[in-house]
């Protein structure tokens, strides 16, 4: 018969244990992806890549077109998607908290926040796509703008609520008004946050490829015009990865580098921003 | 003696000798008349009747929940940044009712500045955590402003402390230092009066010295209104006391009349530690 206090360490054990198990299991998949991507895309990656248009099967090829509209596109997707997403967060978080509008705006961006991202593009095909005719750089950025909203509303209005309400009530006192409260000191004090907020909403979307199947396309060629159809690293991975040619797979793989390593480096950053700020 | 009530013939019968100053008339800043306030369905505050002086410091004390905060906080307003809190009455600032819906409440709050428990510093640079508040009520050259910056940490008795550093962030200092930044920040608007809600509570032994030094020294300028917990705090550097208990005022005299005289049992329970 055991006694009480052998009884309480070994469940105490066992809930260790298999808490640890359960982790290592986890990580485990994690670093085999990580692992073998790494390998893989390692192997295949050259100068070549950087510096020549994808090719067509059989010659030589490389992925520039695709990067620079990657480049493109997610950057264009943050810089129309991160200003609505902050002013909406800060309706959220500094005038909405009590209001049904209020609860209702931060319901459904709860439902975009995990609405698949394929829905997303559909619609921007539905209803832009489909209307012009033809696919465009511009609905691609619609789209990943879509994508990027959410992400940035939410963490904008959590990284606001966590400001305690007596720095708020401290600026009211010296008789600021309202958009000054926000503007000068809340916002301020919670921009590492908001900013972290926005490297994850990017980090999340480099990757997305099926908003820009509908949306972007892909182009073979050489392109700046995003009104048409343009290359980019998710899709053209997609399309490279699943063709029967060996050269196009391998160029798929340098994609996929560039792609983890670029997300893992932004996932990198934002912690530190975060961590900075914390300190202070 | 300007006014007839009850609590200002007290004030007259009690001798100021002791103060430093001289006995120079006593001029009403703030009053309350038959004051209440609600924080929804609750009544937190029951009729209260109170004349705060001019250039004086009144004490706010009495146990937790006792509504101590909550009077405070009527004198600029705070309250109405929650939609649920509402108070009643007349509440008067140099003669003119400031819960009247006309008033301009960013210029009341210029007129009333506030200093909080926990230090508050915004995340800026020292220098822009003074020129902040009165940025919003005037327009000064950049060598006015720098002067008026330096009055106010000087009055804060911080200057010497952070007179090199003025670009560094005020969430640098340490806590007695922010408190006594978030003073400076308060006295720089020029505002009438001051009210510090238990200024000292969250700082060392050290600091809450010079903060009480400080407070006695400001009172030349500004009417001072303190909510403490410390009676020792309240004995110390108040020249008017007002003892509270479930919201109502129970006494309210001069300081030294309070403690070594007060006319209520409650309120000598309380500060013989009977109770509280």
């Amino acid at each position: 018969m055991m006694n009480l206090r052998q009884q309480r360490k070994l469940i105490n054990r066992t809930a260790l244990s298999l808490a640890l198990l359960a982790m290592v299991f986890g990580l485990f998949w994690l670093f085999w992806i990580l692992l073998t991507t790494l390998d893989l895309g390692f192997a295949s990656l050259s100068l070549k890549l950087f510096t020549q248009m994808t090719p067509a099967p059989g010659s030589e090829g490389g992925l520039l077109n695709a990067i620079v509209g990657s480049l493109l596109l997610v950057s264009l997707g943050t810089l129309l998607g991160t200003p609505i997403g902050i002013m909406a967060g800060i309706y959220l978080a500094e005038y909405g908290q009590h209001s049904w509008l209020g609860s209702v705006t931060s319901f459904i961006n709860d439902i975009m926040l995990s609405a698949p991202s394929i829905i997303i593009g559909l619609f921007v095909y539905a209803v832009y796509v489909a209307q012009v005719g033809h696919f465009s750089g511009y609905s691609g950025v619609i789209a990943i703008a879509m994508l990027v909203i959410p992400v940035v509303v939410s963490a904008t209005s959590n990284m606001l609520k966590l400001v305690p309400d007596s720095l708020r009530e401290a600026v009211f006192a010296l008789g600021a008004p309202k958009w000054l409260v926000i503007s000068k000191v809340t916002v301020r004090a919670s921009l590492a946050g908001i900013l972290t907020g926005v490297l994850l909403a990017v980090a999340r979307v480099s990757g997305e490829t099926a908003p820009l199947l509908f949306t972007a396309l892909s182009n073979q060629f050489w392109t700046l015009d995003m009104n048409q159809p343009i290359a980019n690293l998710p899709v053209t991975i997609f399309k490279f990865a699943m063709s029967p040619y060996k050269d196009w797979q391998e160029i798929a793989w340098g994609g996929v580098f560039l792609i983890t390593i670029g997300v893992l480096s932004l996932n990198i950053l934002a912690r530190i921003l975060f961590r900075q700020k914390h300190r202070s | 003696m300007q006014s007839s009530s009850p609590l200002a013939i007290v004030a007259n019968s009690g001798s100021l000798d002791n103060d430093d100053k001289p006995n120079v008339e006593l001029k009403t800043q703030i009053s309350f008349r038959n004051f209440n306030f609600y924080y929804g369905q609750y009544h937190a505050l029951k009729n209260i009747n109170l004349d705060i002086y001019h250039s004086h410091v009144t004490a706010f004390i009495g146990p937790s929940g006792c509504g101590k905060s909550t009077l405070l906080r009527t004198m600029n307003r705070m309250y109405d940044l929650y939609p649920e809190q509402r108070a009643e009455g007349d509440l008067l600032l140099d003669g003119e009712n400031i819960l009247d819906k006309n008033v301009d409440i960013n210029h009341l709050r210029a007129r009333v500045g506030m200093v909080f428990q926990k230090p508050t510093p915004f995340p800026m640079a020292i220098y822009d955590n003074i020129a902040f508040g009165v940025h919003l009520q005037e327009r000064l050259s950049r060598s006015q402003m720098d002067d008026r910056v330096e009055w106010a940490l000087k009055k804060a008795a911080l200057w010497d402390e952070v007179k090199g550093i003025l670009k560094q962030s005020g969430m640098s200092l340490s806590g007695g230092q922010q408190q006594r930044l978030c003073i400076a920040r308060g006295i720089a608007v020029k505002p009438e009066v001051l009210l510090l809600d238990e200024p000292t509570s969250a700082l060392d032994p050290i600091s809450t010295m010079r903060i009480e030094e400080l407070i006695s020294e400001l009172k030349e300028d500004f009417t001072i209104v303190i909510v403490t917990h410390n009676m020792q705090q309240a004995a110390r550097i108040s020249d008017y006391t007002a003892y509270m208990y479930l919201g109502e005022m129970v006494e309210y005299g001069i300081t030294d009349q309070v403690f070594i005289k007060p006319q209520k049992k409650a309120t000598e329970d309380y500060i013989t530690g009977r109770f509280g």
